[in-house]
């Protein structure tokens, strides 16, 4: 009994801290009165007017492409490149002190170099940006996961003849899964926030360029609306994401789950 | 191939011991200078490939300079006062961003992860504000901080707080349950307990999460200067570029990137320092 009245305890804590917060909001900006913050509820009419959804197909849809696009070259990169440099030794040895260079580079360093590179401020640029900084993660977490498998599973692959193509997608590739979609995860708040920054830097559409604008021409309430906006972008990308993982990586979870009892 | 091995099995090396210790050190010296002499080729041959490049016109000298032109630039940069108090100014950002972060993370972190009932009521409004791109807040800090060190140290701390969140939370619940619970039928306080036992046991997570966010932290600093003007590298790069001078945003960029790269190493060898003792290292010892 006494359990049960902590679960219930706990779940409603779960809901109303977040509304508690909200409300904090509401009530903060209201007493404020301070034109940079304006209500809660203002921000929500506005958010409903601009993005639900007069708005959402000039901005919020180039956005969203560029980042489906930067972020599924960069998937494709990481694998492709990663699994060999995971397998060879050499390669790795070759590679490494070009990849540890590049993630440590912070991405806003390179912007303006991009545009002079690529002569270009449209989604060639863009696109190729957040390719660029996304694909570290996946590449670096697919080498990982290459090198994590167990010897003995190749040993076994070798001797029943698996060899080549075959035994890189079915052995290697699923056995690195797990850690590739981490590397994803990481690489796709990292595509959200270069996003922004690109289309901050220089561009004519976007959410960072609807930020930029009414910032500069002190339109508070849309400002406000775009950043809740980037937000939730940010929250549903990565929601979409572990949606996808844990489909993927059904076999995993049941596997290790079985492994454990 | 089969027969070598089976010579210089240990069995058989009695006299031939002491020429076999020196072999297989000879061989572990060549074996460590042979991958780092790979190494400096490597980023050599990438050093003459961007010059050739280049020189031979493939890329037009005004889109990209020559490596060696982008070099000399930085090392006459590195001569001048105004490039140092630039590169202080954004390590003075970059710094107290990460400590503000760690000092407000860590212990939050602890006391969301000691406790179920806090880690719940929190879990939404953390979920919901980590993954926010910090960078959308620069418009909200030019129009209420404005463009003051302040700024720039606000928005490395937001960047910089959730990945060492997130890993305190972690670390604090990873703790061996059976230590806990032995610490406690010894009589060991709820305050001692936490700070022998569940502190250290997250210190690797925590030093996970500051590798994570010293990167983070320097990412957003330089953000700040260059979209704010903030001093510092960031606002050298702003200038740089507004005026058109291709070389000196070349040569900026590989003073970033120098900066990057020496902070990434620095913090790296402080999380191996903390986990040394963790399975996930032996590997690499070997």
């Amino acid at each position: 009994m006494n359990r049960r009245a902590y679960h219930s305890a706990a779940i409603a804590a779960e809901i109303a801290v977040p509304l508690g917060i909200l409300a904090l909001w509401q009530w903060w900006t209201v007493q404020a009165a301070d034109p940079k913050f304006p209500r809660l509820s203002t921000i929500l009419v506005q958010f409903r007017e601009l993005w639900l959804f007069s708005q959402f197909e000039l901005h919020v849809v180039p956005s969203l492409t560029r980042i489906a696009l930067g972020f599924g070259i960069a998937v494709v990169l990481g694998i492709v490149l990663g699994i060999p440099l995971g397998l060879s030794r050499w390669a790795r040895i070759v590679a490494m002190p070009h990849i540890e260079w590049w993630r440590a580079m912070p991405p806003p360093a390179l912007l303006p170099i991009s545009i002079v590179l690529l002569h270009s401020i449209g989604n060639r640029q863009k696109v190729s940006f957040i390719a660029f900084f996304c694909l570290f993660p996946i590449l670096l977490n697919t080498i990982d996961g290459v090198r994590g498998i167990d010897p003995a599973t190749i040993e076994t692959a070798r001797s029943y003849g698996i060899r080549g193509l075959e035994r890189i997608r079915r052995i290697v590739l699923p056995a690195a899964l797990p850690q590739i979609f981490a590397g994803m995860r990481t690489s796709l708040s990292l595509a959200v926030i270069v996003m922004v920054l690109t289309e901050y830097f220089s561009s004519t559409s976007g959410v960072g360029y609807v930020l930029l604008i009414s910032k500069n021409m002190f339109q508070l309430a849309p400002m406000w609306a775009a950043i809740v906006l980037i937000g939730l972008l940010g929250y549903l990308l990565n929601l979409l994401l572990v949606l996808v993982e844990r489909r993927v990586l059904a076999w995993h979870r049941g596997w290790r789950a079985a492994a454990a009892q | 191939m089969l027969g070598l091995e089976v010579v210089s099995a240990p069995g058989v090396a009695s006299v031939g011991s002491v020429s076999g210790e020196t072999r297989a050190v000879v061989g572990g010296f060549a074996a460590r200078l042979a991958p780092a002499l790979v190494m400096a080729l490597s980023v050599a041959a990438f050093l003459v490939l961007w010059q050739l490049v280049v020189r031979a016109g493939l890329i037009s000298e005004q889109d990209l300079p020559a490596m060696t032109t982008t070099f000399s630039e930085l090392w006459s940069m590195m001569h001048t006062r105004s490039f140092w108090t630039a590169f202080g100014e954004t390590v003075r950002g970059w710094a107290l961003g990460l400590s503000i972060a760690t000092l407000l993370a860590v212990p939050i972190g602890i006391l969301l992860g000691s406790s179920q009932f806090a880690l719940r009521s929190f879990r939404v409004p953390i979920e919901f504000l980590r993954p926010i791109p910090s960078a959308a807040l620069i418009p909200l800090l030019f129009l209420t901080l404005g463009t003051t060190l302040k700024s720039e140290v606000f928005l490395a701390t937001f960047g910089a707080f959730w990945p060492l969140l997130v890993q305190t939370i972690y670390g604090v619940r990873d703790v061996d349950p059976v230590a806990l619970d032995t610490a406690r039928s010894f009589g060991v306080g709820r305050f001692e307990r936490l700070y022998r036992i569940k502190l250290p046991s997250a210190i690797p997570y925590i030093a996970t999460g500051l590798r994570i966010s010293s990167s983070v932290a320097l990412i957003l600093a330089f953000t700040a200067e260059l979209f704010m003007g903030t001093g510092g590298l960031g606002q050298l790069m702003n200038v740089a570029e507004s005026f058109g001078l291709t070389v000196q945003v070349y040569a900026l960029a590989l003073a970033t990137g120098f900066l990057g790269l020496a902070i990434y190493v620095v913090f790296a060898a402080l999380e191996r320092r903390a986990l040394r003792w963790h399975p996930s290292q032996r590997v690499e010892a070997t």
